[in-house]
């Protein structure tokens, strides 16, 4: 097997500098690919402390500063990739964040800005992209959606209409691209051991853990090769798609 | 990347089953592949994989019949002292509108497709306990997520695959054992090559990427699954269609 698969390829992982993304950009670079990790100020340094982790991977991440609910942001970032590498492969779309209240309590802020970070950032995301794939007639788009938007879950309205919405946006452009060399897909994970779920009350996690039937947080790096595996070339016929991963939480 | 262990595929010999053979041989695992009724093509397809330097071995049994089954498993055990893997990939098909199908049509199809794969699980499932590790996959179909017209019997026991995997995955959820079931559009093999023509170009025209998929394809979802780092994935269901059902 080629120990470098993704020589020669570009592509962008949004807040890909911790986390899953930190996982998914990690393994790419390490697979040969060159990485545009899109993040917010704080991403800066943690992407330059990922690089120094990789040795000789290190030069292929590229960190570029852009907040992923902002199209406009979003523009500039892609025609930076394309300008500095030429051609961008894939796009994941991983940046998330959590605003968790209870519909009673959630105020219309808090629902706006999952809806504009977890849903619309990917759509600005793959807007952006789009033209440049179609031109090349190859593309592999991986949205990073969650269990909880096929489950629901108490005290995430907004991140579960959120999570659901984005599986809507992946089967159109899905559909949208089917015949043009592009898939598009989404993998849902469970609960993964990360910044996200450390955030949570200890007994939320234990409650969470104990619900999941393998009895365990999963862990990003299994994320990421589920990623990785649908971003390879060899993934052609599997488009439109929702692969969950969850130690068995929601089936 | 899979030396040393060891796959059961029924249905092994032909198609999508050839298929998932040659892509573990290649990943270094020794597979038993099973057949019902081609015993030449079966053999002549094990010289072929036996040429790649792996370990392949054939077995003889119909997954509809509990004693094969048994004995089946018993012969791989005996030949290679574990079963890390289980395909059930097993499957046919015999269409015909519900006002025309027969009793024996609906049976038919359920005894292979959906019994073949409990009936197979039964006979590994105390050994893989036992070591505490193992993989299992059913191949369904998209049909069994969407129906169609003429396969009630085989919709119904693609569909009751996932029933059985979501269940056996919980049960088996603490003790090393994954369960998933990979859902394959259209792919060819001699299974579409019994479409006619005219209905196949309308199957076509209905998935969105426009081709039917290649046995190879699916393997590779197959084997994906079957890694160790694939240990968080279970009671899944991965489709694989060009777009087909969403
Ligand atoms: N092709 C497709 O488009 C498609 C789509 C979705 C799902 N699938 C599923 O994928 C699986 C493989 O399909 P395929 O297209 O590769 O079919 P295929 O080419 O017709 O092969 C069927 C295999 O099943 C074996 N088999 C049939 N009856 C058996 C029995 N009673 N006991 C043991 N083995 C038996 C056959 O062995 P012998 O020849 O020795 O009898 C053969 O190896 C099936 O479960 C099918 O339902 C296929
Ligand atoms: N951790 C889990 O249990 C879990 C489960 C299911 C799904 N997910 C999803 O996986 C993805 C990654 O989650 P994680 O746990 O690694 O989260 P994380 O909080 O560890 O990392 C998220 C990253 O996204 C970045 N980000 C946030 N807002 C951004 C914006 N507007 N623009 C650009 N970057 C931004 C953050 O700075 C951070 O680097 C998210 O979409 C999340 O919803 C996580």
């Amino acid at each position: 097997m080629d120990s470098l698969p993704f020589h020669g390829r570009v592509g962008i992982v949004t807040g890909g500098s911790r986390g899953i993304g930190g996982a998914i950009s990690s393994l790419l670079a390490k697979e040969g690919g060159t990485v545009a990790i899109l993040g917010l100020p704080e991403d800066r340094a943690r992407a330059q402390h990922l690089a120094s982790r990789l040795n000789g991977a290190a030069p292929r991440l590229h960190f570029y500063e852009t907040d992923v609910g902002i199209y406009e942001r979003c523009r500039e970032a892609v025609a930076a990739v394309l300008e500095e590498h030429g051609r961008i492969d894939f796009l994941v779309n991983n940046a998330g964040i959590t605003r968790d209240h209870t519909v009673r309590k959630m105020t219309i802020d808090e629902w706006e800005a999952v809806l504009q970070v977890n849903l619309s950032g990917p759509f600005f995301m793959i807007k952006a992209v789009l033209d440049a794939m179609l031109e090349r007639g190859y593309g592999r788009i991986v949205n990073i959606s969650s269990v909880v938007g096929v489950s629901g879950n108490f005290g995430q309205a907004n991140y579960a209409a959120a999570k659901a919405g984005l599986i809507g946006l992946t089967k159109t452009v899905a559909r949208e691209v089917a015949k043009r060399g592009i898939t598009v897909n989404a993998v849902a994970p469970g609960f993964i051991d990360t910044d996200m779920t450390k955030s949570m009350p200890v007994q939320a996690i234990e409650s969470a853990i104990a619900q999941t039937p393998e009895q365990r947080l999963g862990k990003p790096d299994e994320v990421a090769q589920l990623v990785r595996f649908l971003l390879d070339d060899k993934a052609g016929y599997i488009t439109g798609a929702v692969y969950n991963i969850n130690g068995g939480w929601y089936m | 990347m899979f030396e040393g262990r060891v796959a059961l595929v029924t249905g092994g010999t032909r198609g999508i089953g050839a298929a998932i053979t040659q892509a573990l041989v290649e990943s270094g695992a020794s597979v038993a592949a099973g057949y019902s009724r081609g015993r030449e093509s079966a053999e002549t397809f094990a010289r072929q994989m036996s040429q790649k330097g792996a370990a392949v071995s054939i077995h003889q049994g119909r997954v509809d019949d509990v004693v094969d089954c048994n004995r089946v498993v018993k012969e791989v055990m005996d030949r290679f002292g574990r079963i890390d893997y289980l395909i059930n990939n097993a499957g046919i098909t015999v269409d015909k509108t519900v006002r025309k199908m027969t009793v024996d049509d609906w049976r038919q199809v359920l005894d292979v497709n959906l019994s073949g794969a409990f009936q197979m699980t039964k006979a590994v499932l105390e050994h893989m306990i036992e070591r505490g590790s193992g993989r299992i996959i059913n191949i369904s179909s998209v049909i069994g997520e969407t129906g169609n017209v003429g396969q009630a019997n085989y919709a119904a026991s693609k569909a009751g695959l996932f029933g059985f995997t979501k269940s056996l995955a919980l049960e088996m959820a603490q003790r090393g054992i994954t369960v998933n079931c990979v859902a394959p559009g259209f792919v060819a093999t001699e299974m579409v090559a019994a479409i006619p023509e005219a209905a196949l170009s309308k199957v076509v025209e209905k998935i969105p990427q426009r081709r039917l998929g290649r046995p190879e394809e699916v393997a590779r979802v197959v084997r994906f699954l079957l890694e160790d780092d694939s240990s968080y994935i279970t009671g899944a269901v991965y489709s694989i269609n060009g777009g087909l059902d969403m």
